[in-house]
């Protein structure tokens, strides 16, 4: 089932990415330009470095880090699911309807919609600054650390996956909902480059318990950085990312069935 | 191959009464309705706007649940086994395209062979086959944004049945379109039916489609079935009048004949509408043993005097 879902992703994306190649110039502008506008968030953060040695109690590496874990697990998620933003668009044109008579999820079939590899733009940055940040950070490297760091990544990509999909049903809803749907995805992209204790305890317990963005690379980079947890919180939250992960996404699979289930077209 | 029991829907329809309240309001789209379809046939499914056609197209290809009643296409729950349904059937929507708008229709069907993993060398054949027949070569490396309507539905056509469905259900395939691409894709659905065996169900508000490509005829209104049989039966059931039409040598006051009665006269010419339970050849016999006729002509109801009636009237079948 999810062997054949993978196959099928990589066919379909496969002949968008062929169809897309016949314009190889406007590719690499958009590459360009996408990661040019990716580096802007990173320019800000160096600005704030250029005051003063700490953010949050965090230095220039940990935070690139932070920055550069995120990064990539946004632009991975990005990359695979972005477009399922685009879900409120083909119920308002009715397009839905067509995709609903394939043999093939529609989910699957609007994430793949339009693949080429400009969608790589972000991932370039984001990627750089993560290597950049690893051998400059002053960290104890143990076996379990080591492991985190791929593990912390994987685990981010799954989650922002999984909220991309459950955002994106907001708007079987609300077929407006794209602004709403924006807001948790690119939000949660943004707000997961900084240190979150730098948003004060309250926001880092809704961080935590009601948009789970902390597990994304937070909690398992206190570990990896060996900081204590502002919220006091026990060991298990360092590796709790994968379990939050599961949770999210059987939230998102039982919220797009509803929406599905429920959806009813458009008049004529 | 269709099989619809007694099957409603009917949609929730919020509306704002005041500054803050809303209202429900219950809106049927499809009402008890019953029918099957047997493989092979070609049906016509006919009824003004609103009448509830894309309704029913969209329960028994899955994309909406029956608020009531049952619904099986080649055996199957469309709605619960939506995705096992889709490999058997092809769905063309007229007013949208299922196709890609920025890439050019071969890529798109392309794309189609993948979702319904037809392999390489059966999608050439089929695709070379579809290309004559529908007449896509101008147009196939065109990206779909440039293609005319016509084009755009022959497209559309050919996407439809890259799998080779057992049904093909279109729901209003010739509207917008110029004569002639009406004529290519009626003609192709005629050879699709009579030569592939594919069962063909399409609805339409253009009674022409009906009259050159159906045996059989499905009539909604407000929901209802308000017919389902045969063009001939539906025309002597509906009892509207033939039409006799009568060249004098001259113009004279108006016939006066056993059976018929004048509706209209033009100069020389006159028109007489003899009802379905008189012999028209008796008032032919008549007319021309007491009048002086150049030419005489007998006009069977056309499909639309027969369905306005039939909407007024409903018939029930
Ligand atoms: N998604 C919908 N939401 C609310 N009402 C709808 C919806 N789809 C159809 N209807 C209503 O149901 C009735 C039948 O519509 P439809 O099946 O599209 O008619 P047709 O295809 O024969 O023109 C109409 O009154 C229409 O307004
Ligand atoms: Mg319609």
């Amino acid at each position: 089932m999810v062997a054949e879902s993978v196959r099928m992703y990589v066919v379909l994306a496969g002949t968008w990415m062929r169809a897309a190649a016949q314009y190889p110039a406007s590719m690499v502008m958009l590459v360009v330009t996408q990661a040019a506008v990716t580096s802007l968030d990173l320019a800000a953060i160096l600005i704030i470095f250029v005051h003063t040695p700490r953010l949050g109690g965090f230095s220039l590496p940990e935070v690139m880090f932070l920055y550069g874990t995120a990064g990539v697990s946004f632009s991975v998620a990005d990359i695979l699911l972005g477009t399922a933003e685009r879900l409120g668009e083909h119920i308002r044109q009715g397009t839905l309807d067509a995709l609903l008579v394939r043999p093939v999820s529609p989910l699957l079939q609007i994430a793949t919609e339009d693949f080429s590899p400009r969608r790589i733009g972000k991932l370039v940055p984001t990627g750089a600054v993560l290597v950049l940040s690893l051998p400059r950070l002053d960290v104890h490297w143990t076996p379990d650390r080591i492991a985190l760091v791929p593990l912390m990544v994987a685990g981010g990509i799954w989650i922002f996956s999984a909220l991309w999909v459950l955002s994106a049903t907001w708007q079987f809803a609300v077929v407006d909902g794209k602004q709403a749907t924006n807001s948790v995805t690119y939000g949660g992209g943004y707000l997961t480059q900084y240190p979150l204790s730098i948003f004060g305890r309250d926001a880092l317990r809704a961080l935590t318990w009601v948009l789970p963005l902390a597990f994304v690379n937070w909690e398992p980079a206190l570990r990896v950085l060996d900081r204590p947890d502002p919220l006091g919180l026990p060991v298990f939250f360092h590796f709790a990312s994968p379990l939050v992960a599961a949770v999210l996404s059987l939230l998102a699979a039982l919220a797009w069935r509803t929406g599905l289930r429920r959806y009813r077209s458009t008049g004529s | 191959m269709i099989e619809v029991d007694d099957v409603s829907k009917s949609f929730t329809v919020r509306r704002r009464t005041g500054r803050l309240r809303r209202s429900r309001t219950l809106v049927g789209a499809v009402d008890r309705i019953s029918f099957t379809v047997a493989a092979g046939e070609f049906v016509g499914y006919l009824g003004p706007n609103g009448a509830g056609k894309s309704t029913t197209i969209k329960m028994l290809t899955g994309i909406l649940t029956p608020s009531s009643g049952r619904v099986r296409v080649g055996g199957l729950d469309p709605s619960r086994q939506r995705t096992a349904l889709a490999r058997r059937i092809g769905v063309v929507f007229g007013q949208r395209t299922t196709l890609w708008w920025d890439l050019p229709l071969r890529d798109s069907l392309t794309l189609i062979r993948h979702l319904y993993r037809v392999d390489r060398s059966t999608h050439r054949s089929r695709l070379a086959e579809l290309t004559e027949l529908l007449d896509l070569g101008a147009f196939l490396d065109t990206p779909v944004r440039q293609l005319s309507l016509g084009q755009r539905m022959r497209g559309d056509l050919a996407a439809a049945l890259v799998h080779d469905p057992e049904l093909l259900v279109l729901d209003e395939p010739t509207i917008g379109l110029d004569v002639v691409s009406k004529a290519t894709v009626r003609g192709f659905l005629t050879r699709l039916n009579a030569e592939q065996g594919t069962t063909i169900l399409l609805t339409t508000h253009d009674l022409g489609d009906i009259e050159r490509l159906c045996r059989r005829v499905m009539v909604i209104d407000h929901g209802r079935l308000a017919y389902d049989g045969s063009l001939q039966d539906l025309r002597a059931t509906v009892d509207a009048d033939r039409i006799l039409i009568v060249d004098l040598a001259r113009a004279a006051a108006p016939i006066e004949v056993d059976g018929a009665r004048v509706v209209r006269t033009d100069g020389p010419r006159q028109w007489l509408a003899i009802p379905p339970a008189v012999n028209a050849a008796t008032v032919v016999a008549a007319v021309a043993g007491r009048y002086d006729v150049e030419d005489i002509a007998l006009r069977e109801p056309g499909i639309e005097d027969v369905i306005t009636r039939l909407y007024r009237t409903g018939v029930p079948i």
